[in-house]
């Protein structure tokens, strides 16, 4: 004699691929998975992590010195912007949960407009440092690395680099390569992101998500999360890694 | 509940996942994990072809001490090639991506795996990955050893060092992409009353390899990517002009690299497992051992890379550490050898082809494992680094291990997979010629090493001819070894005798439906009563040659 374990009231949803065998156990292979990749991710991205302590052991003086040219207000502005996307992302998975779509497409839009908004910003800032000879290497043309040096007694200027004793031009150009690198690998997870909420907006205005299936929002939520608090540990680790030195 | 006798195997029926669907488009849309993982054992099957042409023409250079058929910097090309060809696309995907994704889902009693189509988008990232890399052979190749050591490879390498790295990027996704599949499935798609301990260990096996492949392959892919933008960029963290440390580089590559090589031999730990308990017929000595010994594996994989650094600036307690840990391996490494021989032990063996693979399985691990200790103790280490030795060592581990384990479960399971026998006459001569020309390639070469040839050189000492023309004949009656399973079994896809259901007479989950299976794996979905290697009721084998009292009495 054969059983059929399949438990037949709970078929019948339109989300439900055909392999699993109800929903519940569909969104918790989605949400596990998504887990697992994040798990990936910050292995990725400890690569980098691993670089940036290694040489800021080896050489404080001259990451503190790169590290207070970098725009402190900016960084901070960023910073409040992703914090507040983080909250309403929050906010679109709870109104999708209980199945309220309006707010729940207001909440992803705005998610998306201040996704964008920390991406415009992050161009800004890329572009001070294009103008300020501050690009490592000679991928980009145009500007060669060679920064001003702000010279001791000077009144000063922005566009200047304040060497602080020991460091060194070649050491800035090594923090200046990680800070790229960290905060482009960064803001192309973000752009990731912005074509995920795009795609969830869409899908969400036709009506696809409901109460019962609702791993997609839930599932993207939490990679945007996970994106938020990789800029949470580079701010203070990237911006603030200077302030205590000569200041 | 049902007991295990009263499990019906269903009728054949004439539809399985093979003939439900013809054409081109309906195998490269495919969501079924058995179709994928058949599109992953043709496309690996290719490049073990490519990486085997690399293999011969290092042997052909190496049969005579002067450097007369390739030049050097060909030499450096053909066996940095061989290496990356060798290890990112055919030992890495070998088990996992063809026999795991068969049998992952067919052994939890699932209908596939949780992803389908992350999985088939696996199997495109690792054509792309193998496309970008055949290119930037095509257009020069590369020649800094598939280990890729900065300076050089980042500064004075004149080969297309940026599109091969792409390459291997590209491809670390689809390792990314399989494990976390396997794991997601294992965790979540097992079928009523099949749990973690009911587990056959291919699974325990493949859990634990998926864990190395999500922890270590973005390790690789960020270090890989940082070096092609230093490349491209001229300066970089590797660059020592600027105060970075080519060491670092060093670090990170070994930190997945080293757990690398237990991503190919803990899938095949786990076929041999599956081969030693169903051939001897018997349950595993040990199972919760067996099971605990590869996710102990995957753990101390992960710290044992620094023994590749012994001979670099490294901190010397740091290489005491790392020494200490890389002896401590060897345990769950040994705990797995004992209880596999323990389960032959007073068991009914079968020599059928896939045993004798797993038997040559033992012996080749087990003096491929000893002969690591060797290379993990800090002062031999410095008279054996970057000597034949080495190169002997590993072949043991990755050809002896990691491919005697994919052909024997190949072999195991074919009649699952084609619905067809293969020649059980020649696949018993195909294993004899693999071990035999195995060992000859690669004994000679621990003399050589130790004596002190060294590797990654076209010419060499006349004094050393005498093992290379030993290697090199090794390595011819290997090839051909390996070209006979290749020729019989596609011979076999036509004309195979007709398999049934359970060809071995086997208890496991994937035996107990139609060879070869349906789309969905099983006409219902199974409930799980019995144990792994469950051969017999305990109650029947406990009565032979026992004193019944209540049978005398009447």
């Amino acid at each position: 004699m054969v059983t059929h374990a399949t438990t037949p009231e709970v078929h019948g949803h339109p989300a439900l691929q055909h392999h699993f065998e109800n929903m519940e156990q569909q969104r918790e292979a989605g949400t596990l998975g998504m887990w697992v990749f994040l798990v990936t991710e910050i292995m990725f991205f400890g690569g980098m992590f691993l670089a940036y302590t290694l040489y800021r052991s080896s050489y404080p003086e001259s990451f503190a010195s790169a590290s207070n040219h970098l725009d402190i207000t900016l960084g901070a502005v960023n910073t409040g912007v992703l914090i507040l996307s983080s909250f309403t992302m929050a906010m679109a998975v709870y109104f999708t949960q209980v199945g309220q779509r309006r707010p729940q497409i207001l909440c992803l839009i705005l998610t998306l407009i201040l996704g964008l908004g920390f991406l415009g910003i992050k161009a800004v800032e890329y572009y001070d440092k294009y103008e300020d000879h501050l690009i490592p290497g000679t991928l980009i043309p145009g500007n060669p690395f060679n920064p001003a040096i702000q010279e001791e007694g000077q009144p000063l200027d922005h566009h200047k680099l304040h060497l602080l004793p020991g460091a060194t031009v070649k050491q800035v150009e090594l923090f200046y390569w990680i800070y790229f690198a960290m905060t482009g690998m960064h803001a192309l997870h973000m752009i990731i992101g912005a074509g995920l909420l795009t795609y969830l907006i869409i899908f969400s205005m036709r009506g696809r998500f409901d109460p019962e299936y609702h791993s997609p929002v839930e599932v993207i939520g939490l990679y945007w999360h996970f994106v938020d608090i990789v800029w949470i540990f580079l701010f203070p680790l990237l911006y603030l890694l200077g302030r205590h030195f000569g200041h | 509940m049902r007991a295990i006798e009263e499990f019906e195997i269903p009728a054949p029926s004439r539809v399985n996942y093979l003939n439900a669907q013809y054409g081109l488009k309906s195998w490269l849309l495919t969501k079924d994990h058995k179709r994928i993982g058949l599109l992953y054992l043709a496309s690996i099957t290719f490049f073990f072809l490519i990486g085997g042409i690399y293999a011969l023409m290092i042997r052909l250079e190496l049969l005579t001490p002067q450097g007369d058929f390739l030049q050097s910097t060909t030499y450096n090309k053909v066996f940095t090639q061989h290496g990356i060809i060798m290890i990112f696309f055919f030992l890495i995907p070998s088990i996992p991506a063809t026999l795991g994704n068969f049998l992952v889902p067919m052994m939890i009693g699932a209908k596939d795996l949780a992803f389908p189509r992350i999985n088939l988008l696996s199997w495109y990232i690792f054509l792309l990955g193998g496309i970008v890399t055949i290119y930037a052979l095509l257009v020069g190749g590369v020649d800094t050893g598939w280990t890729f050591y900065t300076p050089f490879s980042t500064t004075f390498s004149n080969s297309y060092v940026i599109l091969t790295g792409v390459g291997i990027f590209i491809n670390g996704f689809s390792s990314i992409l399989t494990g976390l599949n396997f794991i997601v499935t294992i965790h979540t798609m097992r079928a009523p009353g099949m749990t973690w301990f009911r587990m056959p260990l291919f699974l325990w096996s493949h859990y634990a390899t998926s864990l190395i492949m999500i922890l270590g392959t973005p390790v690789i892919a960020i270090t890989v990517l940082l070096l092609a933008f230093e490349r491209a960029s001229g300066v970089g963290i590797f660059n020592p002009a600027l105060g970075g440390d080519p060491i670092l580089f060093q670090h990170l590559f070994w930190f997945y690299s080293h757990p690398a090589v237990y991503i190919m031999v803990l899938p095949s730990m786990g076929v041999i497992s599956e081969l030693i308990a169903n051939f001897s017929r018997k349950n595993i000595f040990g199972y919760g051992f067996v099971a605990f010994s590869s996710l102990a594996i995957a753990v101390f994989g992960f710290l044992v890379w620094g023994h590749h650094l012994f001979v670099t600036p490294q901190s010397v307690y740091a290489g005491m550490i790392f020494s200490v840990l890389s002896f401590a391996v060897a345990i769950p490494s040994a705990i797995k050898v004992f209880n596999w021989t323990a389960t032959l032990y007073k068991s009914s063996i079968q020599y059928d082809t896939p045993m004798l693979f797993a038997l040559g399985f033992i012996g080749l691990f087990t003096v491929g494992g000893m002969t690591g200790l060797f290379l993990a103790s800090l002062a031999t280490d410095v008279h054996l680094s970057d000597t034949y030795f080495v190169v002997a060592h590993f072949h043991y581990i990755m050809v002896g291990g990691a491919l005697m384990g994919y052909l024997g479960g190949l072999h195991y399971w074919w009649p699952k997979i084609t619905g067809r026998m293969y020649p059980e006459g020649w696949g018993r001569f195909s294993a004899l010629v693999i071990f035999v020309g195995f060992n000859l390639t690669f004994l000679p070469q621990f003399v050589a090493g130790y004596l002190g040839m060294p590797r990654r050189y076209h010419a060499y000492p006349p004094e050393f001819q005498v093992f290379n023309v030993l290697s090199t004949a090794g390595a011819s009656i290997l090839g051909f070894g390996m070209l006979i399973p290749l020729i019989y079994f596609v011979w076999s896809m036509r004309y195979g005798r007709r398999a049934e259901a359970n060809p071995w007479h086997l208890p496991g989950l994937e035996w107990r439906t139609p060879s070869p299976p349906p789309t969905e794996n099983f006409e219902v979905t199974p409930i799980v009563t019995w144990e792994a290697y469950e051969f017999a009721p305990p109650e029947e084998t406990e009565v032979v040659g026992k004193f019944r009292p209540e049978l005398e009495r009447s």
